[in-house]
């Protein structure tokens, strides 16, 4: 039966060139568009190395100082880090680093920016960099506040021509750095371990740093498990409340949201307790629904006339033993058919854009790809467009009456 | 073996309404060959339709071997059209993107069968008509009576106990149409099927078992 389907669904795609190639082009260009999104948020957020446990880490970004007319918001200062982050209960580990700062080196006399993130040891526990070349420095190198470093692929071409380029010296923004280690490129979308250079945060220039509660740094926190993350961030809001802040007379409450990438993604509100990320994932499947929406009724339209052209087949059908829930799924087996095609060359379009954009260096150092997560939300688009959109157009064909139908005046 | 009781079939619009038959009481008997005849638009496609459980009617029942069966469900009917009826219509309705024997087979695909019995049975059928050797042909490919040779493959494919003909013959010339009436007489005679044919012609019309006269909707005795 399968095969007669597929033989006939074949035939009436072919029979009708011109309304198959308008189909497929909806088709295939809405998953290319909603499968490049989902590739580029699953490139943001999904657990990719070096973040490995991203399922239990949660951040620091921002942090905010607020009374009743004054507000004070930006990145977390690394005293509030300091004082209150660290030793959560439920806590494995934590890092704190400065946020990218863009440097420059002079080698040969040409003007290189560098993205130089300083951390301490414990970035390097937390996260699992690929090493080409070395390995990390320690806590001790960071207490010590050695002027060592790491560096990407990337910028070992760019600074010193030539691997090897562990033991050899880069001098950026006036200070001279040891390197200890090179690791892959890191996309510029993963903000947590992104950097070009990473080096100890005790080598910044001034200590000033270390009274600030608002400044440029940030954290990141390894919980033993998942379940323990809630009762650390009741802890840290406990803590902050209890905080003393530098002008009590402007400032009375401190916040500083600890949360995952996405939640910190979806926050809108720093005073909040919740980010409300479920807000922004409902947003961003209302989105998609919406994008799919007019393709899915168009694909519709075009099933309505495209099944009621063969009137006369389903009357013979009828006629001949068809139930009317036969007669459904025949025409959403064939829907699903053209839906596919049109999934295969949307499919291969996506990896064509995503190549396009990795390429491009719009996004310095992206990589996308199709991985399997993208790929199953590609099954379930086209699982989604080739049933809604066959569905009713074949439950309005099954109600045909078969003398109408026979005589080819569908009503 | 098929009993129609008081059949009235109307159609209804918003403005007007058609009495297409009324009054119908009907018996056939197993094996026998009935032709329907009189004037167009007299009623006789939408009697053929009601034995055919194609239709039903607006009053009155349809039995088959005693039960009663215009009021079966959609899935019911479609078990009962596939297991017991055969239909052969004026224009073929063969479908034009599917190969002969594909054509033939399609009375099978909505029974639990393999696909090669399904093929062996349908090539069979083919046989029986006559054209084995036009199996993978497409139908435009083939002359009319050809084409109603296999429309007549595929109502008998199922081995049908009752074979519907909707004028089978007047679509074609009267060579043809003596060929197709001389398969329907063999089927008859042969397998023992019971047939019902609407015609407009006398000559083949008396070549069956019995003549049913319809005029204005009416059974004229």
């Amino acid at each position: 039966m399968l095969r007669n389907y597929l033989k006939i669904a074949i035939k009436v795609l072919l029979r009708r060139k011109f309304f198959t190639v308008v189909s497929l082009f909806g088709i295939s260009f809405t998953l290319v568009v909603l499968m490049v999104a989902t590739a580029v948020l699953d490139h943001v957020i999904a657990p990719l190395p070096p973040e490995v446990h991203q399922d239990r880490t949660v951040s620091i970004t921002r942090a905010s100082m607020y009374g009743e007319h004054s507000q004070w918001t930006g990145g977390a200062g690394y005293r509030l880090l300091d004082r209150y982050a660290r030793d959560l209960p439920g806590a494995e580990r934590m890092s704190v680093f400065t946020s990218p700062d863009q440097v420059y080196s002079y080698p040969n006399g040409n003007k290189v920016g560098v993205a130089l993130k300083r951390t301490d040891g414990e970035f390097w526990q937390i996260l699992r960099f690929d090493f080409i070349e070395g390995a990390p420095y320690t806590a001790d190198d960071v207490e010590s506040a050695r002027p060592v470093a790491v560096i990407t692929r990337t910028t070992r071409e760019r600074l010193l021509v030539g691997a090897p380029a562990v033991g050899r010296t880069v001098e950026v923004d006036g200070q001279r750095f040891h390197v200890v280690g090179v690791v892959e490129d890191i996309p510029r979308l993963r903000m947590i371990p992104f950097g070009e250079m990473w080096a100890p945060f005790t080598t910044l220039k001034s200590d000033s740093y270390k009274t600030e509660l608002l400044g440029g740094f940030s954290a990141i926190v390894l919980a033993r498990d998942r379940a323990a993350i809630p009762g650390m961030q009741e802890e840290l809001r406990s803590r902050l409340a209890r905080a003393e802040l530098p002008d009590p007379k402007h400032y009375t409450t401190l916040v500083a949201p600890l949360e995952s990438t996405f939640e910190s993604l979806a926050r809108t509100d720093i005073k909040s307790e919740s980010s409300h990320a479920e807000r922004l994932w409902l947003l961003m499947i209302g989105g998609a629904l919406l994008f799919m929406l007019l393709p899915t009724v168009n694909l519709i339209n075009l099933n309505v006339s495209r099944i009621m052209e063969r009137a006369s087949e389903i009357g013979v059908r009828k006629a001949f033993g068809a139930s009317s829930r036969t007669l459904v799924g025949q025409f959403v087996v064939e829907n699903l058919v053209l839906t596919t095609v049109g999934a295969v060359i949307g499919f291969l379009a996506s990896l064509v854009v995503l190549r396009a954009i990795s390429a491009s260096g719009v996004i310095p150092y992206a990589e996308f790809h199709v991985n399997y997560r993208i790929l199953l939300y590609g099954i379930a688009l086209t699982l989604f467009f080739g049933s809604f959109s066959g569905v009713y157009p074949a439950w309005r064909m099954s109600r045909l009456n078969p003398v109408q139908a026979l005589k080819g005046a569908a009503r | 073996m098929i009993r129609l009781e008081g059949i009235e079939k109307v159609y209804r619009t918003e403005r007007i309404e058609t009495v297409a038959l009324a009054d119908i009481n009907l018996e056939v008997r197993e094996g026998e060959f009935v032709s329907v005849m009189g004037p167009s638009g007299c009623g006789k496609s939408t009697l053929l339709n009601l034995i055919g459980l194609l239709d039903t009617p607006t009053s009155g029942s349809v039995h088959l071997d005693g039960t009663r069966i215009d009021s079966y469900q959609d899935k019911a009917l479609a078990r009962m059209r596939n297991r017991q009826i055969g239909f052969v219509f004026q224009t073929f309705h063969l479908i034009a993107d599917l190969s002969v024997v594909d054509n033939v087979e399609i009375p099978l695909l909505y029974r639990r069968m393999a696909a090669s019995e399904r093929r062996r049975r349908a090539i069979e059928a083919l046989d029986r008509v006559g054209l084995a050797s036009r199996v993978h042909h497409f139908p435009t490919q083939l002359s009319g009576g050809q084409q109603q040779r296999v429309a007549i493959a595929r109502a008998i494919v199922g081995n049908p106990r009752i074979l519907l003909a909707d004028e089978p013959t007047g679509n074609l010339d009267s060579q043809m149409g003596h060929e197709i009436m001389a398969i329907l007489k063999e089927l008859n005679s042969e397998l023992q099927t019971t047939v019902v044919m609407v015609t407009h012609d006398a000559r083949l019309a008396e070549q069956t078992t019995r003549i049913l006269r319809l005029i204005d909707g009416r059974q004229v005795n």
